[in-house]
């Protein structure tokens, strides 16, 4: 591996939407941290335009978001859809929220990565960034998502 | 078009990755730079000063105050990684949202990476970066309480130290630190009580000093009240300043090269003599060795 595969992964950790507490936001962008992430955090009410020219300045390999607003079906596939845009195809888009199954179906069919509810274990996300990161860096070529 | 090209065509997604391969010191990120030269142009401008004494706020405002005048501006905000897990979490960019979207305006977070003593190699080579990419000026933010920001006056042109209310027991205690590197002070939340405590201590404080005593300028950087005045001063440094800067350039160069010279080194000893650090190691933990007389060894064994 090259010094540029080991580097620190860096996770931009946004809160969108409308509605005002960001504490699961910190908890998740603390625990990346003690995982050793180098985590970027902007805080509430970020709209998806706000959140992938953070992406973009700050080259992260993931995007976290958290939301609880139930506007999940359009925010995730809008800032999806601006990341291709701007070319941050190699980008992981995760998150967490309250998501309906289906939803959460629908959302991995258009190409956004895994989704948490609110049961998941920090362990279970980190591990599933750090995993998703690294095999996204090692292919290079490959197409980001199966 | 190769990478250098496009960065400087304003490509902003090729900037984004330029700055993750000089960060990182790669070799493709050493010919990035030879390529488009490390700048030496921009006013590099260091914010440090204790955790929350509204650096951020206060960068925020002074990008307004750039960009009313239509100048592009550069800031990377550095934050410390946890020595135990390389982990960071960097959390400047939340003052400045109001310049997210704007797109002469570019912010970079960047994790200390443990450095010893300051700042990261890669920080330096970042500004170069951000210089050489036409941001003018580069605001570089660091966190700072007395000893590593020496190195932040290294990076920079000029030092902007920023204080508030309640940091005045910092500056009893940090006359060696913060205050001497400081080239402009700064009293911010001045809307505080104490600002006028602070402001004769540090008065007091800096009349010590051989040198030039630095300027103290007020500001309340949530509304920001003093920004003009301190912009003036930092464009007073800019003008004024080919020899001052010259100067700290030259400074700047030669503890760059010594750093880069030092790692090199290190690198090197430890490569060939790492085995015997661990044997040198255990004779100390046991006892049978003094640390002193160890480390006396291990040179010893170099000159050989
Ligand atoms: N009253 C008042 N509050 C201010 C002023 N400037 C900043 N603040 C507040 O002070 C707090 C800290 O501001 P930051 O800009 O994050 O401070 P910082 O020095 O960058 O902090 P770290 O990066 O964590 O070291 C925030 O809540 C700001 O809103 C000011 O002039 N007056
Ligand atoms: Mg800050």
């Amino acid at each position: 591996m090259s010094t540029l595969d080991e580097r620190p992964i860096r996770v931009l950790v946004a809160k969108a939407g409308l509605d005002g507490h960001d504490r699961g936001a910190k908890v998740v962008a603390a625990a990346l941290r003690d995982a050793g992430f180098e985590v970027i955090y902007t805080g509430l009410r970020q709209t998806p335009e706000m959140i992938v020219a953070t992406a973009l300045q700050e080259d992260v390999d993931a995007v976290g978001l958290s939301l609880h607003s139930g506007a999940h079906m359009s925010l995730f596939p809008r800032v999806l859809e601006l990341l291709k845009a701007q070319g941050s195809d190699q980008v992981l888009l995760t998150g967490g929220g309250i998501i309906p199954e289906a939803d959460v179906e629908a959302l991995m069919a258009l190409g956004v990565g895994q989704l948490f509810g609110p049961g998941t274990t920090l362990a279970a996300l980190t591990d599933y960034i750090r995993d998703e990161v690294m095999a996204r860096r090692g292919v290079g070529s490959a197409p980001p998502h199966p | 078009m190769n990478l250098a090209e496009s960065i400087q065509q304003g490509d902003r997604r090729a900037l984004a990755r330029g700055l993750t391969l000089v960060e990182n010191e790669t070799p493709e990120g050493v010919a990035l730079l030879a390529a488009l030269g490390s700048g030496g142009t921009a006013h590099r401008i260091g914010i440090t000063g204790p955790p929350g004494a509204g650096k951020s706020t206060l960068v925020s405002a002074l990008i307004a105050a750039w960009r009313a005048t239509n100048a592009t501006v550069g800031v990377l905000a550095v934050d410390p990684s946890s020595p135990f897990t390389g982990g960071a979490l960097l959390g400047d960019r939340i003052r400045m949202l109001a310049h997210t979207a704007d797109e002469h305006v570019f912010i970079r977070s960047l994790a200390s990476r443990g450095a010893l003593g300051g700042l990261a190699a890669g920080v330096y080579n970042a500004a170069d970066l951000l210089d050489a990419a036409g941001f003018d000026p580069v605001l570089l933010e660091t966190v700072g309480v007395g000893q590593g920001e020496v190195e932040i006056c290294r990076a920079a042109d000029t030092t902007v130290v920023v204080l508030a209310p309640g940091s005045g027991d910092i500056v009893q205690g940090m006359k060696a630190g913060l205050l001497e590197i400081a080239d402009i002070l700064v009293i911010n939340q001045a809307d505080r009580e104490g600002a006028d405590a602070l402001e004769a201590a540090l008065q007091s404080a800096v009349e010590l000093r051989d040198a030039v005593a630095p300027p103290i300028v007020r500001t309340i950087a949530t509304r920001g009240e003093g920004v003009p005045e301190l912009r003036a001063l930092l464009d007073e440094r800019a003008a004024a300043g080919a020899e001052v800067l010259a100067a700290r350039r030259l400074e700047r160069a030669r503890a760059r090269l010594r750093a880069a010279a030092d790692r090199h080194r290190a690198e090197a000893f430890w490569t060939s003599h790492g085995e015997a650090l661990e044997t040198a190691a255990v004779e100390v933990a046991e006892g049978r060795l003094s640390a002193a007389a160890a480390v006396s060894r291990l040179l010893e064994d170099e000159r050989r």
